[in-house]
């Protein structure tokens, strides 16, 4: 095995009160890079951060640096940085517990930034359904302005800085940038026709920064140690290092801290392989479920933006959900397309009315009653909806079930006359019913 | 009064009468001097709409007819507007909620490492389906999406506190003890899970002081940072630890 894990963010936890300033400032040289940044010209942190290669940590991977730059010049008024803390792509499970060990390395990345880019508020939109995480932030922005590195003239600086960690209220949609924007204006989260980008109108129509979790993680450690240290991770066009988080059928999931550019069969490797060697992987996704599933051929695949993508997928949020052969690719999509149904926000036409046409063939296919024609007709509604739909989410619905038929077309026929169940018995799957399942 | 289990099928409100009835003075007050709060935290005042709706539900339960009408009021919005808002995200409760929700996630990962048996022997104990409460008021059960926790599939959320690694057994024990009303501890999480109305108000943005409680990550999180001490694999810069650590004991 080449690569070895860089524990960075994920460095410290699981240790006694990880959480708290003082463990912060003492075990990873906490806000040291703010104090170095607020010495440097603003410009200079910006360029620092395109230097770096930084790529957002959300999914998209668009340069961090780059979306920084973007902001037009200062005309004295208020400019925003919030942070997308709304974590809820089926798969992705590394921001939530980053806020919950170490939500410092987070507030000293909004700290920072927010000097970098002129902004005197920020804002952490946090998804409402994680009630301890919201406690540990709260905590956090509460030590931090007690210290000095919130509020007024930080460290002498002339700096102000004022952040509120807002819970949002159950919305897949809010992930979306501009959806989460209107949910922080206190109304129903629904996506904004791009452009004007939220650079130029964002929040309250002013010019916004809207950055994932890990990459405002990522800054202390770029503002303390340079670009050059972050680069010497990862790969030419996928600089540093992320969290991959691996689920599923393998020994020992959990979140693994690598350089970008890891394979999935090293990973694998470092969980202990997969949960039932007797068992073989079937299919996974690289990075959640809007992004198209990747099977056993695909193992060597390096885990960086472009690799990736060249292989027909997406890196998305690194959230590698494995699936071994005991599992109805039917039934995992069939079940996602359900998710996609019940979170669609209902603004656009094909989605909308899409996700609700495609649930319904697939719980027939699963059932076993799916109709000649009904793959085709899956293919045509994903056709009808990639592409033309009014953000991101009617997209990433039509990924699972493309890339499945694409690989297991197979199941999807046998579902005309057999039930997903009947050819993949579910307790097989399980945690607890696996054991059953053999001896019966 | 409580109506548990009435919902309308048009998906809309459904306000009640009582719903309406005014708030006792003293809880007005303290419900408007706590809007204050929240509507202070911004730069726009709409924005304490979602936080409000959170504070209604800490004192009613549910979203209300009288809380939306003090939301309208407060923050200059028509009723519809309100309500518009209320109907669209899955936390605010369109009528009585229980003492504890009990979320399944039953998304595809969860579901498939057991989600799917654990709702169906839960849902069967207790007698209800999804967003449906038991008669003595103490569980609203859910099926619920993925909640960021996969490395622990197959996950329950009770009041948004981390379930770890349930079975259907566990899981069914939980919902039993909540019922006898026994403290009741999450995975990762305070000491003991709050009731709906607190766990409300924190998400209005009332810190309860229990952040310092609780694990800093479980087992799952912290899987690659004890690999790499156990193999002494370091980040760039970082001096070597000694790989003298067990992994799996």
């Amino acid at each position: 095995m080449s690569t070895t894990l860089t524990p960075i963010l994920t460095k410290t936890w699981g240790e006694d009160r990880s959480w708290t300033l003082e463990s912060y400032e003492r075990t990873q040289q906490g806000y040291q890079g703010l104090r170095a940044a607020l010495g440097r010209e603003r410009d200079d942190l910006v360029q620092a951060l395109k230097d770096s290669g930084l790529r957002g940590r959300g999914g998209a991977g668009f340069p961090t640096g780059m979306k920084w730059g973007f902001l037009p010049p200062d005309d004295g008024k208020p400019r925003y940085l919030v942070v997308n803390a709304d974590e809820s792509e089926p798969g992705t499970c590394k921001d939530i517990p980053l806020m919950m060990a170490n939500p410092q390395v987070l507030i000293e990345g909004v700290a920072i930034t927010s000097f970098a880019i002129r902004c005197n508020h920020a804002f952490i939109y946090l998804r409402g359904e994680v009630a301890h995480v919201y406690r540990r932030l709260l905590r956090a922005v509460e030590e931090a302005y007690a210290a000095g590195h919130l509020g007024k003239n930080i460290h002498g600086s002339g700096f102000d800085l004022d952040v509120t960690v807002h819970a949002g209220a159950g919305a897949y949609i809010c992930g979306e940038e501009t959806a989460l924007l209107d949910s922080l204006e206190g109304r129903r989260g629904q996506p904004r026709l791009k452009p004007p980008f939220p650079a130029v109108a964002g929040l309250y129509s002013r010019p916004t920064v809207v950055n994932n979790v890990e990459s405002i993680a990522s800054v202390p450690g770029i503002a303390l140690h340079g670009a050059d240290w972050f680069g010497s991770m990862g790969t030419e066009k996928s600089k540093g290092f992320g969290i991959f988080s691996l689920s599923g059928h393998v020994k020992r999931p959990g979140q693994y801290e690598a350089p970008m550019g890891i394979t999935l069969r090293e990973l694998i490797d470092m969980a202990g392989g997969m949960r039932d060697p007797e068992k073989a992987l079937k299919f996974w996704t690289p990075g959640g479920s809007s992004t198209p599933i990747f099977t056993a051929e695909h193992l060597d695949v390096p885990l960086d933006f472009d690799s990736v993508a060249s292989a027909g997928s997406m890196l998305g949020t690194r959230a590698l959900q494995i699936f071994d052969e005991t599992v109805s690719v039917v039934r995992a999509v069939s079940r996602w397309t359900d998710f996609y149904m019940h979170e669609s926000c209902g603004k656009c036409t094909p989605c909308r009315e899409g996700t609700w046409w495609l649930s319904q063939i697939l719980h027939r296919i699963e059932a076993g009653q799916g109709l000649q024609e009904d793959i085709d007709k899956l293919l045509d509604i994903c056709d009808n909806i990639l592409g033309r739909a009014f953000c991101a989410l009617g997209d990433g619905a039509t990924s699972p079930i493309t890339s499945a038929i694409q690989y297991f077309r197979e199941e999807f026929e046998a579902g005309m006359h057999t039930p997903a169940a009947e050819l993949f018995p579910p307790a097989a799957s399980t945690l607890f019913g696996s054991k059953e399942s053999v001896s019966a | 009064m409580a109506q548990f289990g009435e919902q309308t099928a048009s998906g809309h409100l459904h306000v009640s009468p009582e719903s309406k009835a005014p708030y006792d003075a003293d809880v007005l007050a303290q419900l408007r001097a706590d809007a204050e709060t929240i509507i202070a935290r911004y730069p726009v005042p709409r924005s304490a709409l979602l936080p409000m709706l959170h504070l209604v539900q800490s004192v009613d339960g549910y979203i209300t007819g009288r809380g939306i009408a003090v939301c309208a009021e407060m923050l200059d919005l028509t009723l519809a507007e309100v309500s518009a808002v209320a109907t669209f995200y899955t936390q605010y409760k369109r009528h009585p909620n229980g003492e504890y929700t009990v979320g399944v996630c039953t998304n595809t990962l969860c579901a498939i490492m057991g989600g799917d048996e654990i709702w169906q022997s839960v849902s069967e104990h207790l007698g209800i389906g999804h967003d449906e409460t038991t008669a003595d008021g103490k569980i609203t059960l859910e099926r619920i999406e993925c909640n960021a926790a996969c490395d622990y599939a197959p996950v329950v959320m009770t009041n948004w506190e981390f379930f770890d690694n349930q079975t259907p057994e566990s899981t069914v024990q939980l919902v039993d003890d909540l019922r006898a009303g026994k403290d009741v501890t999450p995975t990762r999480g305070p000491n003991k899970v709050c009731t709906f109305k607190q766990t409300s108000r924190l998400l209005a943005g009332f810190n309860d002081g229990l952040a310092d409680e609780g694990v800093s990550a479980g087992p799952a999180s912290t899987e690659g940072t004890r690999l790499a001490r156990a193999k002494g694999w370091v980040a760039p810069g970082d001096d070597a630890p000694q790989a003298n650590e067990e992994v799996h004991p």
